[in-house]
């Protein structure tokens, strides 16, 4: 039992935190970044190359970092802390996930973690809501390819990425747990329809088409695949909730410290000292679970494995949610401006709940499986 | 970043775990986990043999009969006799008045008392609350008079918690009028066999005895026994309530409690299959168990960060571990209950009634309630939940 960081990792923090206060302390460059052509600003992903932070799975022969879920936390909380808008989920944690579980291309790899190449992972259908074998996409061979039929939703960052990882029956039924595959799609192939939209919490995602666009396949029977990095996703959508709660915290909490009403600071109510308070226990708490879910991502058991990561999307879902609220409670009409910080992290928040899984889906997973692993 | 022990952890742990589980008898284990009152010779059985083993007193200087353990091994301590269903050594004895005597104490004192401290062959009440003086510790009013080479103490302390049982009380008592709340306060050890001392029993909504008043009208306590330096109590009771970080949240025994709501749901019938069928009560358990996860990996990191820490860095930890551990474990006992269903209700026979009647629904059930009703006292007593939120307020936020 440990919870102390290597060297290395302490590094790493420490380069991601600089780098995520110098390019968003000032909170009015997000905007700037938003209104590029990709919707995020090519410098700062240029820059994350030259850091090595899209590098990060690789192995240090294949020139990366060798991380792990720690160094993937340590990342994504300092992107939740800023609330960083360039594709790092989609392309690294994803992207480069599915591709390096599959072995994918080495050189698309390589090209992805220089920066040269943007992923997306489009998985997510209507129907299926959170259930992530609820497929009804198809593959059918076509020489020593596949043609892709079927429509994909809320793709995060799928309308500017490169190269689109697409996951589509090989055989079975629509609930059917085996029979999927996944395959490599490059975006600009014909066949290929894609609507992108902002998100609520400022980001960008698509609406995918697929009209027998031509695609390489990756892997065969992928869904153990598709959850395994589903929940590294988690881990990390856990880690970011952390890094931004902590930050919403501190700003209300400064917020109770400055805003002077009836002759005094606001803070200096009772009332208000006990939801501050609370909302330190919150924090705490899921910082504990996003360790947990970090932790437990590498467990061989699939099963222990799934059910503890939707104990901690449930949980932290649970409290980012109350602690988001509480936030803008606390401050009161000036976080409903769009123009002060605390709603555009409150927005976040309310949008982490609902990727990979929100707290009643993932509270039904524990259930169904009995309660927590050893 | 590792949660898994490593292996000398585990063969740490396992060789606890197996004496625990052949050593301690099985009936004290029942109890416990029943969350049924223990006699005094339970808690007297139980700690002798702990102490026989040398694991009555691990927190202790080495000398005295402590342990030269890690945090994590501490840690893995307190954990497995919680989840074995162990009687912790007495408190009062064992983390509260023994390290204030090993850490202040005169020699004389230490020589008098810590032996049978740790063996329980003295048992220890605590003497701090009283009528007036709650969560507002600071406000209390008992006093001591110096007369020659004794103390003569007035006043009433209440809340006593096994007082009835108790050899010895160390007290809180008010030295000096004058000084500031926290100044004039010192720390003594009074003998209950001294005339003067009345104990009355307070029968809390459990139906169970388990704290008194204990009064004390012109008791003359030897000089001798004043603790440390006169006006110094107050800081010896902060040492003593610091102490207490680990085992808090008392993680462990409501894991067990939770693996035994599991248990007795499978088993109790509802309608066409059991409680456990019921999917609003697994949501519930589901719950639980999943914050008391995440507290159980707070307070990892807490012990782990033992290590580390400045002693004298504001750490929200205990605060935390305190209204979440006492939330928990409320939940813990309201699901047991909720288990119970109707046969929640029966009031069960007590010994004082002189009845011995066989139960009226399931054993387990005839607990469930009352320790349901106890169980509300977790969240006042130790700092009431809302003088944890005070103080995380106003030394961590600086609200």
């Amino acid at each position: 039992m440990d919870f102390d960081l290597t060297d290395e990792q302490r590094l790493l923090a420490e380069s991601v935190n600089r780098f995520v206060s110098d390019r968003y302390g000032d909170f009015e460059k997000r905007k700037a970044y938003r209104a590029e052509a990709k919707g995020y600003a090519a410098a700062n992903w240029s820059a994350m190359a030259e850091m090595g932070l899209l590098a990060l799975p690789l192995t240090e022969e294949e020139g990366g970092f060798g991380g792990g879920p720690v160094e993937t936390m340590l990342v994504m909380e300092a992107i939740g802390r800023g609330l960083v808008v360039e594709p790092y989920l989609a392309t690294v944690v994803l992207g480069l996930g599915l591709l390096r579980g599959a072995g994918g291309p080495p050189e698309l790899q390589a090209q992805v973690a220089a920066g040269e190449a943007t992923l997306a992972f489009a998985h997510q259908e209507r129907q299926a809501r959170y259930d992530l074998h609820d497929l009804a996409t198809t593959a059918r061979r076509d020489g020593d390819a596949y043609l892709l039929d079927g429509a994909k939703g809320v793709v995060l960052n799928g309308d500017t990425a490169d190269r689109i990882i697409v996951s589509a029956r090989l055989s079975g039924g629509r609930r059917d747990r085996t029979g999927i595959g996944l395959f490599l799609l490059d975006a600009a192939t014909q066949g290929v329809t894609r609507r992108g939209y902002a998100t609520q919490d400022g980001l960008r995602a698509a609406e995918i088409v697929l009209e027998g666009a031509r695609a390489t396949l990756l892997a065969e029977d992928a869904l153990p695949l598709v959850e395994r990095v589903a929940d590294e996703a988690i881990a990390a959508l856990c880690a970011e909730a952390v890094g931004a709660m902590e930050t919403l915290r501190d700003l209300t909490v400064d917020y109770l410290k400055t805003r002077q009403q009836f002759g005094r600071a606001i803070g200096e109510f009772q009332a208000l000292q006990h939801r501050a308070a609370d909302m330190l226990v919150a924090t705490e708490q899921a910082r504990s679970m996003a360790m947990y879910a970090a932790m437990m991502v590498q467990e061989p058991d699939a099963a222990a494995r799934s059910t503890a990561l939707s104990a901690a999307k449930a949980l932290v879902g649970k409290l980012a949610d109350q602690l988001g609220k509480e936030a803008i409670q606390l401050h009161g009409g000036i976080a409903m401006t769009e123009e002060y910080k605390a709603g555009h992290y409150f927005k976040r928040l309310s949008m982490l709940n609902v990727l990979f899984g929100d707290v009643d889906h993932h509270l039904r997973r524990v259930v169904a499986a009995g309660g927590l692993p050893d | 970043m590792e949660l898994r022990y490593t292996a000398e952890e585990i063969a740490f742990r396992d060789e606890l775990r197996q004496f625990f589980r052949t050593q301690i008898p099985a009936e004290i284990r029942r109890k416990v986990s029943e969350g049924r009152a223990l006699a005094r010779i339970d808690y007297v059985t139980s700690q002798k043999i702990l102490h026989a083993a040398g694991l009555a007193t691990p927190n202790w200087p080495v000398e005295w009969g402590g342990k030269d353990w890690s945090p994590v091994q501490r840690y893995i301590f307190v954990e497995e006799l919680q989840a074995n269903a162990v009687p912790q050594p007495l408190g009062f004895n064992v983390t509260m008045v023994g390290p204030v005597i090993a850490t202040f104490g005169s020699e004389d004192q230490k020589r008098r008392f810590l032996p049978g401290t740790a063996s329980l062959d003295i048992w220890w009440a605590q003497g701090f609350s009283e009528p007036g003086a709650g969560s507002d510790l600071a406000s209390l009013k008992t006093t001591a008079r110096r007369e020659g080479e004794h103390f003569v103490i007035n006043g009433q302390k209440t809340w006593t918690t096994l007082g009835q049982y108790a050899d010895w009380i160390f007290c809180l008592v008010r030295t000096d009028a004058s000084a500031k709340k926290q100044q004039g306060i010192s720390f003594i050890l009074i003998d209950m066999k001294t005339p003067g001392i009345t104990v009355r029993p307070i029968v809390t909504i459990d139906g169970g005895h388990e704290v008194n008043e204990v009064f004390f009208d012109e008791v003359k306590v030897p000089a001798e026994n004043l603790v440390g330096e006169l006006n110094k109590g107050w800081d010896y009771a902060k040492f003593l309530l610091s102490n207490e970080r680990i085992g808090i949240a008392r993680i462990g025994m409501t894991k067990e409690r939770l693996a035994r709501v599991k248990r007795l749901a499978q088993e109790t019938p509802s309608g066409e299959g059991t409680v456990w069928d019921d999917p609003d009560f697994r949501r519930r358990l589901a719950w639980s168990e999943i914050e008391l996860k995440a507290l159980e990996i707070t307070q990892m990191r807490v012990v782990a960060a033992q290590r580390t820490r400045a002693a004298d860095k504001p750490d929200p930890s205990s605060s935390i571990l305190k209204i979440k551990g006492s939330e928990i474990q409320q939940q813990a006992t309201q699901l047991l209950m909720d288990v119970a269903g109707p046969y929640a209700a029966p009031r069960p026979d007590r010994e004082e009634d002189g009845l011995n009647l066989p139960s009226v629904g399931p054993e387990w059930a005839d607990a469930a309630a009352p320790l349901f009703f106890n169980f509300r006292k977790v969240s006042i007593y130790g700092g009431s939940n809302e003088i944890q939120r005070n103080i995380i307020a106003k030394a961590f936020l600086g609200l």
